[in-house]
């Protein structure tokens, strides 16, 4: 994977995730790991090799193909990528109101969420207008609201205290324990070591380390 | 609404989200959206304008048609051991019996020379240039008689006339109404083009502005037409507001001038009619059509190119 005619990213990434599977993904600053989520979450195509989901290669989809699959996979940006106009209720709500769902079949499930993330009586809140930590937690619920079959989260605790890392990892581990595929980017070791999940580890674009257990290279 | 009051003071209310409705998508772009609005305003009066224009001047070529198609003058040359005089009496006589003719007159000299007033200036005649003699004829509206009816009358009275119907005229007032209400059409057609143009240039902008909420939207599942119908939705209800507005500034314009140029309207060549205020209601709608379609061809487009 390249961005326009830049040097490659990525190279000769070969994996597999389980689906049911929770993995972290390290490696450090500019190794790849943003870029890598990003081909996975359907916002980039590999500039060459395959890439499948759900059963299917999507590197070559057509694009009218792609809302579908994207509707299936949660993120959690690592800017958080909040629309700012919006309400906290009305962020969450989104990807069920793009699913064509009507207000009054999700607004009670989204006020439980908002309360199971600590924002319950910030729901009505502008995201300008909450802390790094708070916003955090915003996007996660965004994300897990679809109930999505992969949920990847780009560096989701980076902004947090010790204490929330590990709340917000037990709603990674409660959404893997409901059935969906996790893939964490972290730079936290203590919270990669503490979740005792396996780990992918990219070095200047490459996948050179993988526990055999939970990921299974085909080279 | 208990939670909208507590939302004004600040406060976080438990209960806020029974009383929540979804927010627009798009955010709204104040400035920007101002001038947009000015510029479709503007527009939409114009082409109100051009149709009025077009309405009044319908009207007057159809009146002159109709002025025309009304009467008909015979020029009279006198035979021999006849005054020019006697032989447009004679002429008058015989075609006030043809049927479709209501009345035929002999215009005397004094009437001719005032005809001629306009080109010679007046006391410029001298008394021995020739003038000739014409009768001037009153048709019957419903069934006016033509021009064959009329020339076999004065044949068969012997006398040596040219009977003129208008009808060459009636076509340069055809040909002229005609031009004005193709002028008219191009303009109105020219002003909607422009409109699209203009808001097809802001979805173009909207589009480039919002590339981090389009992003979003695209990533968490929404289509290109969900996304475009954001754009064309929005697009549509401001150029329904600046169209109201526009066509409210031409209705208010043109009834100011039709009061003041009274029975005729604008002027006695453009006579416009209360009714034809009227033709400015659907603008409104037409601007939001014009704009909702240009609105989404172009997200549309844009959104295709994305990956």
């Amino acid at each position: 994977m390249r961005y326009g005619r830049a040097p490659e990213v990525l190279k000769d990434i070969n994996l597999s995730l389980a689906p049911g599977s929770f993995h972290f993904l390290t490696g450090a600053s500019g190794a790849g790991k943003s870029s890598l989520l990003k081909l996975i979450y359907l916002a980039h195509r590999p500039s060459r090799g395959l890439i499948h989901l759900f059963n299917q290669d999507v590197s070559t989809l057509e694009r009218a193909a792609l809302p579908k699959l994207r509707r299936r996979i949660g993120v959690v940006f690592q800017e958080f990528s909040l629309l700012d106009h919006l309400s906290a209720f009305d962020n969450v709500a989104l990807p069920l109101r793009i699913a064509g769902m009507r207000p009054d079949d999700y607004r009670k499930d989204v006020a439980e969420l908002l309360e199971w993330v600590g924002l319950g009586r910030r729901m009505l809140a502008m995201p300008p207008t909450l802390s790094g930590g708070e916003k955090q937690r915003l996007a996660i619920a965004r994300a897990v609201v679809v109930r999505p079959e992969i949920l990847i989260a780009d560096e989701p605790t980076g902004n947090v205290d010790p204490d929330m890392s590990l709340r917000l990892l037990r709603l990674f581990v409660e959404m893997n324990r409901l059935g969906a595929t996790v893939l964490i980017a972290s730079h936290d070791q203590t919270l990669v070591r503490q979740s005792g999940m396996p780990v992918l580890h990219l070095t200047d674009g490459r996948l050179v380390r993988a526990q055999p257990e939970r990921v299974s290279p085909q080279e | 609404m208990a939670a909208n009051e507590a939302r004004t003071r600040g406060d976080p209310q438990d209960d806020a989200w029974m009383d929540w409705r979804p927010a627009p998508l798009l955010p709204t772009q104040d400035g920007r959206d101002r001038a947009l609005t000015f510029v479709v305003a503007a527009l939409c009066f114009l082409a109100c304008m051009s149709v009025f224009a077009m309405l009044a001047s319908g009207r007057a070529a159809s009146g002159w048609r109709r002025e025309l198609g009304a009467s008909a003058t015979v020029q009279v040359r006198p035979k021999a051991g006849e005054t020019g005089s006697e032989a447009a009496a004679r002429a008058a006589e015989a075609l006030a019996g043809v049927p479709g003719v209501q009345e035929a007159q002999a215009l005397d000299r004094a009437a001719a020379e005032k005809l001629l007033e306009p080109w010679l200036g007046k006391g410029n005649i001298p008394d021995d240039l020739p003038i000739p003699h014409l009768v001037t004829v009153e048709l019957d509206p419903a069934h006016p008689a033509n021009a064959a009816a009329l020339t076999a009358a004065l044949d068969a009275e012997g006398l040596d006339a040219t009977v003129d119907d208008h009808s060459r005229w009636m076509k340069d007032v055809e040909a002229s109404g005609a031009a004005v209400r193709g002028i008219g059409s191009i303009g109105a057609l020219l002003v909607a083009a422009a409109a699209g143009a203009v808001i097809a240039f802001a979805t173009r902008a909207g589009l480039a502005a919002r590339r981090d909420v389009v992003e979003v939207l695209h990533l968490s599942g929404a289509r290109d037409r969900f996304i475009a119908g954001l754009f064309q939705r929005r697009f549509a209800f401001l150029a329904a507001r600046a169209g109201g507005y526009g066509a409210l500034a031409a209705v208010v314009l043109a009834a100011l001038a039709r009061s003041l140029g009274g029975s005729n309207g604008f002027t006695p060549a453009l006579p416009l009619a209360w009714t034809d205020l009227v033709a400015a209601v659907p603008c409104p709608l037409a601007a939001a059509l014009v704009a909702a379609v240009a609105a989404r061809r172009t997200a549309m487009s844009i959104l295709g190119q994305t990956t």
